[in-house]
């Protein structure tokens, strides 16, 4: 068995994944977190804005919307993280200081509000013409019938879409180690790695894995659950009704009470 | 359906004031292609007018030209003696209410909220008052029960009422039904009716887009027959229906009734 023991020194050194695991939850998991948090929370923000354009009838809102989200979406993610994390260095470190940190979170954030934006904008989309029309014929600016009954709508239906952004930023969020972080700033993978260089085996990452997937897979299955219910939607139980008894109530002498009381 | 069912006026409901409505060599366009041709009818205030016609000869269209849904080509759409294109769209479309065959509940709120939304956020009013006028509103059409339930969970004859309803909140002088009963069960076809019979008789100036020959006999005061984007013939029902005097309307009733 002598593959077994190879394997089990590799991935499986519990003394090393031991003597990681307070590094990987308070340093790493809180990292992580930190910057998958703030890139979506950014990310949705301009992600809005990305979607909202990219329905306008305005051609001048359109393009621009477009291209921004063909860019971000259309480059690898450690390419747009290194190329924002090392190009803007300078202005950053007059800004935030000497940490990378904030541009991270910044170029996590672009990359997931391309994603977000074209998730909101297909939710919109696929929200019935009907629903803006029958605004629109109520009187309701277009600003307001998106704002108060398309877009709500939309992203109801998307929610499970975001979340799995978020999952996506998680992982994502690993990248942001190219940079070069200080070592109270690094995120669980970063913290791993440097473990799995002093062990001289890779459990310290195996844990850094575990971690991840403690994040990712009960979201994955949460989501599964919200789509269900998002899907088939939640229906107040009622017994079968003939449509005949309808036509009571329409009925001068039932009709509501408290009108002909008045 | 009879011509006897007529709902009387509910006690203590609101009379309307519906304005006139002139159409002036109205033509409505998709791109290059008129869909609607040199429209000319007036609807007197207080009156219904039904528009029959065949599937694509443009009276849906005709209807979305009334309230600016679609830009007019030409022509022109008084409003009393003022002229539509004159009105900002947001303002005429409060005083022309639109009915859809699809009734475009909000489907994530209550037929309360449906109502109730417009008077919030078009009329400011509080939402107290908006609640409390909506809940009257539904009374009206026989939804006060229903109030809190969600579109999908109310039949289509109801749904339509809702959708009646939210447009009446708005106190249009004009009110314009696009096909309303289409999309209905044949058994909820009727309520839908009545109810439109009883705003007629109460006053509302109504164009109706139908396919109701029965409503349109028993209840329109005028009957534009439209086909291929033109009126081919207009004037009271009795007229057009026992006696109609273009082929094509000949053709067209011996297919439909």
């Amino acid at each position: 068995m002598d593959w077994f023991d190879t394997i089990s020194r590799t991935f499986l050194d519990f003394d090393a994944m031991l003597q990681v695991l307070p590094q990987l939850l308070g340093t790493g998991l809180k990292n992580t977190l930190i910057i998958s948090f703030a890139a979506t929370v950014i990310g949705v923000i301009v992600g809005m804005i990305v979607a909202v354009m990219g329905v306008s009838t305005s051609k001048w809102l359109r393009v621009p919307a477009r291209i921004y989200t063909d860019i971000f979406r259309g480059l690898p993610a450690i390419l747009t993280i290194l190329l924002i994390g090392q190009g803007f260095a300078r202005i950053s470190q007059e800004i935030f200081g000497p940490s990378p940190y904030p541009l991270g979170i910044l170029a996590v954030s672009l990359i997931s509000s391309a994603y977000i934006g074209e998730i909101f904008r297909s939710g919109i989309q696929s929200v019935d013409r009907g629903q803006l029309e029958a605004c629109r014929a109520l009187g309701m600016s277009y600003g307001k019938a998106m704002r108060l009954v398309v877009i709500p709508q939309g992203i109801r239906r998307v929610l499970p879409a975001l979340v799995n952004q978020f999952i996506s930023n998680v992982k994502d969020s690993s990248l942001v180690y190219f940079l070069g972080l200080l070592v109270s700033e690094r995120e669980l993978f970063r913290v791993g790695q440097d473990a799995a260089v002093l062990s001289g085996n890779l459990s310290p990452l195996v844990a850094a894995g575990i971690c991840y997937l403690i994040i990712t897979v009960p979201l994955t299955h949460l989501v599964n659950y919200f789509d269900n219910r998002f899907r088939t939607g939640r229906r107040k139980p009622t017994p079968p009704r003939s449509g005949l008894d309808e036509v009571d109530e329409l009925d001068p002498t039932i009709i509501h009470p408290q009108e002909a009381t008045r | 359906m009879s011509a006897t069912n007529a709902t009387s006026t509910p006690l203590d409901v609101q009379q309307f004031r519906g304005s006139r409505l002139e159409l002036l060599d109205l033509t409505l366009a998709y791109g290059p292609i008129d869909v609607v041709k040199n429209v000319d009818f007036t609807v007197a205030p207080g009156t219904t007018t039904c528009v029959i016609g065949p599937s694509g000869s443009g009276k849906s269209t005709l209807l979305r030209g009334l309230n600016r849904l679609h830009e007019p080509k030409s022509g022109d759409v008084l409003l009393e003696t003022e002229s539509t294109l004159t009105v900002k769209p947001d303002e005429l479309r409060r005083r022309i209410g639109l009915v859809f065959q699809h009734f475009n509940l909000f489907p994530d709120h209550t037929a309360l909220e449906n109502v109730a939304l417009s008077l919030r956020h078009v009329k400011k009013m509080s939402s107290a008052q908006a609640k409390e006028l909506a809940h009257r509103r539904l009374a009206e059409v026989g939804l006060a029960e229903r109030s809190d339930h969600r579109p999908r969970d109310l039949s289509g004859g109801q749904q339509q009422r809702v959708a009646i309803a939210r447009a009446l909140a708005m106190e249009p002088e004009v009110m314009l039904f696009d096909e309303v009963t289409s999309a209905l069960d044949p058994e909820l076809v009727k309520g839908v009716l009545n109810l439109m019979a009883d705003l007629g008789k109460r006053g509302m100036t109504m164009v109706v887009v139908t396919h109701e020959m029965n409503f349109a006999r028993r209840v329109a005061d005028q009957v534009v027959f439209m086909d291929e984007g033109r009126v081919v013939e207009a004037g009271p029902p009795a007229e057009l229906f026992d006696n109609p005097q273009s082929p094509r309307l000949q053709r067209f009733l011996s297919e439909v009734l």
